[in-house]
C-alpha cells in the first residue's frame, strides 16, 4: 500500500468552510426531525415554537447568518487514514487555524475563552476541540461540530455498578433530560455513551449526539432501547423550550464499548435542537 | 393559545401593562433593552453593591440575556437568540434593587433562583433559544454602551420591534415552567 501525502493547507481550509456552512445550514435530518415534530406536537404554544424554529433555520440559510449567537465550541472528529502522509506543517495547528479563519470568516461569535481559571479572554491556542481517529486505508473523513453550552451544561456522567444493569442506564437518560428540562434547548437530541472508561463514555455520548438523526444504532437490541428512551423522555413533558408538550427530544442515540466487569460507565451528552455539524471526505 | 399582548416600551416600559401580565402570555416588546451576559451581570452586580455609579441608568428597564455574535457588513446586529438565566441568577437581586423590572432569557428558574422576581414585582420572560436568526431581524438598533472591553459580553442597547417572548414568572410569582411541564408530565 503507497502512501498518500495530504497538505494540512486541504485540512484548515475544509475545517474553515465547513465550520461556516454547518453553522449557516442546519443538517437537513435535523431540519426534517424539527417539521415532524411541529406536526405531531399537541400543544399549541409549542407547536408554534416548532414551527419558528423551523423559520429560523429556513432564514438562516438563505440570508447567511448563524442560526444561534451562540457557534459553540467547535469539535473537530478527524478519522485519518493510516496511510496518509501529512505534510506541510502540524495537523492540531492546521485545525486551530482553521477554527479561526472560519470564526472570522463567518462572523461567528467567539465564545471559547483561553484559560478556564482565571477565565481570560486572550484566545488561547488550541481553539476548539479535536477527536483523531486513526482508520485503514489512505481516506480521511472530517466532521466539523458546533457544540452550544446550553445542552453541554446540562449533560451527565455518572459510573453506575453492573447490577444497576439497563435499567439503571435508561433513568441517568431520563433523569439528566428532566433536569435539563429547557436549559437545554428542548426539543433536544440526547447522545448516550455505555461502557469505556470514564473518558471513552463520555467521548461515545459526543459522538452518539452528532450521528445523523436518521441512523439507528445497528444491533437490533440498541435500536429498540433507543426508542423505548425517545418515548419515556417525551412523555416527561417539558415540550420545545420548557413550554409543555409532547416532544422533547428529536432523537435518542446510544454508543457502546466494552467495559470492565465491575463496572458501567453512562454519560448523556444533551444536544440542542441546533446540533450543527458537516462532515466531508478530503 | 390566547393572543398575543402587544407591549408598547417605546416612551419607557408601561409599569401597569407589566403588571398585569400573567404567567403563559405570549407578548410582543417593542422599546429599548439592555443586555446582559455573565460577565457584564457580574459588573453590574458588583457595582450596584459597593455603591458606584452605573454605566447606564437601570431604573425601569427591561434586560435581555444575549450575547449577540458580530454583525455582517448592512446588519444592525448579527444572530442574537437569548442565553440561560440561571446562569446569572445569583446577580438578579442586586439588579431588581437597582430597579430592574423584567429579564427577558431563556430555560428554568426555581426555588431560590425564582424568589427575587416575585418579591421585587420583577417579569421573567423567555424568548426562544436558538431563534437567532430570526430574533435578530427584530432588533432596529444596537449600540455599545458600557464593557466595550467585554466583547460579545459588553452592554448592550437594543432598539426591539413586536419581539416575542412568553412570560414565565409573573408578579405573583407563578412560573408557567413549572405549571405546564407538569400539565404535560405522562410518567
Amino acid at each position: 500500500m503507497s502512501v498518500r501525502d495530504l497538505d494540512v493547507a486541504v485540512l484548515r481550509d475544509a475545517v474553515a468552510r465547513l465550520l461556516v456552512e454547518a453553522n449557516y445550514v442546519i443538517p437537513p435530518d435535523v431540519l426534517a426531525a424539527l417539521r415532524a415534530a411541529a406536526a405531531r406536537e399537541a400543544s399549541p404554544l409549542a407547536r408554534q415554537t416548532l414551527e419558528h424554529l423551523v423559520r429560523n433555520y429556513e432564514i438562516a440559510a438563505v440570508e447567511r447568518v448563524p442560526v444561534c449567537q451562540d457557534s459553540g465550541v467547535t469539535v473537530v472528529f478527524l478519522e485519518t487514514g493510516q496511510d496518509v502522509h501529512w505534510v506541510g506543517g502540524s495537523v492540531a495547528q492546521a485545525v486551530d487555524d482553521g477554527i479561526r479563519a472560519g470564526t472570522t470568516q463567518g462572523y461567528l461569535r467567539t465564545s471559547v475563552i483561553g484559560d478556564p481559571t482565571r477565565r481570560l479572554k486572550m484566545l488561547g491556542e488550541p481553539a476548539g476541540v479535536l477527536h483523531v481517529d486513526l482508520v485503514p486505508g489512505d481516506r480521511v473523513r472530517l466532521t466539523v461540530a458546533s457544540k452550544g453550552f446550553g445542552g453541554e451544561n446540562m449533560s451527565a456522567l455518572r459510573m453506575l455498578v453492573p447490577a444497576d444493569g439497563m435499567a439503571g442506564v435508561a433513568d441517568v437518560v431520563v433523569d439528566t433530560v428532566d433536569r435539563a428540562g429547557a436549559n437545554a434547548c428542548p426539543p433536544v437530541i440526547v447522545g448516550v455513551g455505555i461502557g469505556g472508561t470514564f473518558e471513552t463514555a463520555a467521548a461515545l455520548a459526543k459522538k452518539a449526539v452528532f450521528r445523523p438523526l436518521t441512523e439507528r444504532n445497528r444491533r437490533p437490541d440498541l435500536a429498540a432501547f433507543e426508542q423505548e428512551l425517545l418515548e419515556r423522555v417525551n412523555r416527561l413533558g417539558i415540550g420545545a423550550q420548557g413550554f409543555g408538550g409532547t416532544e422533547t427530544a428529536l432523537a435518542v442515540n446510544v454508543e457502546v464499548h466494552p467495559t470492565h466487569i465491575a463496572g458501567l460507565p453512562v454519560a448523556v451528552n444533551l444536544g440542542c435542537h441546533s446540533t450543527r455539524r458537516m462532515t466531508v471526505e478530503l | 393559545m390566547a393572543g398575543v399582548t402587544a407591549i408598547d416600551g417605546r416612551g419607557g416600559w408601561p409599569r401597569e401593562a407589566l403588571d398585569r401580565l400573567t404567567a403563559g402570555d405570549a407578548v410582543e416588546l417593542t422599546g429599548r433593552v439592555l443586555t446582559l451576559r455573565d460577565a457584564s451581570a457580574a459588573r453590574l452586580a458588583k457595582a450596584i453593591g459597593a455603591g458606584e455609579p452605573l454605566p447606564v441608568p437601570l431604573d425601569g428597564q427591561i434586560l435581555y440575556a444575549v450575547g449577540p455574535s458580530p454583525a455582517k457588513p448592512g446588519q444592525v446586529v448579527g444572530s442574537a437568540g437569548p442565553t440561560t438565566t440561571a446562569r446569572m441568577a445569583r446577580y438578579l437581586p442586586a439588579l431588581f434593587s437597582a430597579g430592574v423590572r423584567a429579564i427577558i432569557g431563556k430555560g428554568e428558574l426555581h426555588g431560590d433562583e425564582a424568589a427575587p422576581f416575585a418579591a421585587h414585582g420583577a417579569l421573567y420572560l423567555a424568548a426562544v433559544g436558538g431563534l437567532g436568526a430570526l430574533l435578530a431581524r427584530r432588533i432596529t438598533a444596537a449600540s455599545v454602551v458600557a464593557y466595550d472591553d467585554l466583547g460579545p459580553e459588553a452592554l448592550f442597547a437594543f432598539d426591539i420591534d413586536a419581539f416575542p417572548a412568553v412570560v414565565i414568572i409573573d408578579r405573583e410569582g407563578r412560573n408557567y415552567h413549572e405549571t405546564a411541564r407538569a400539565a404535560w408530565r405522562r410518567v
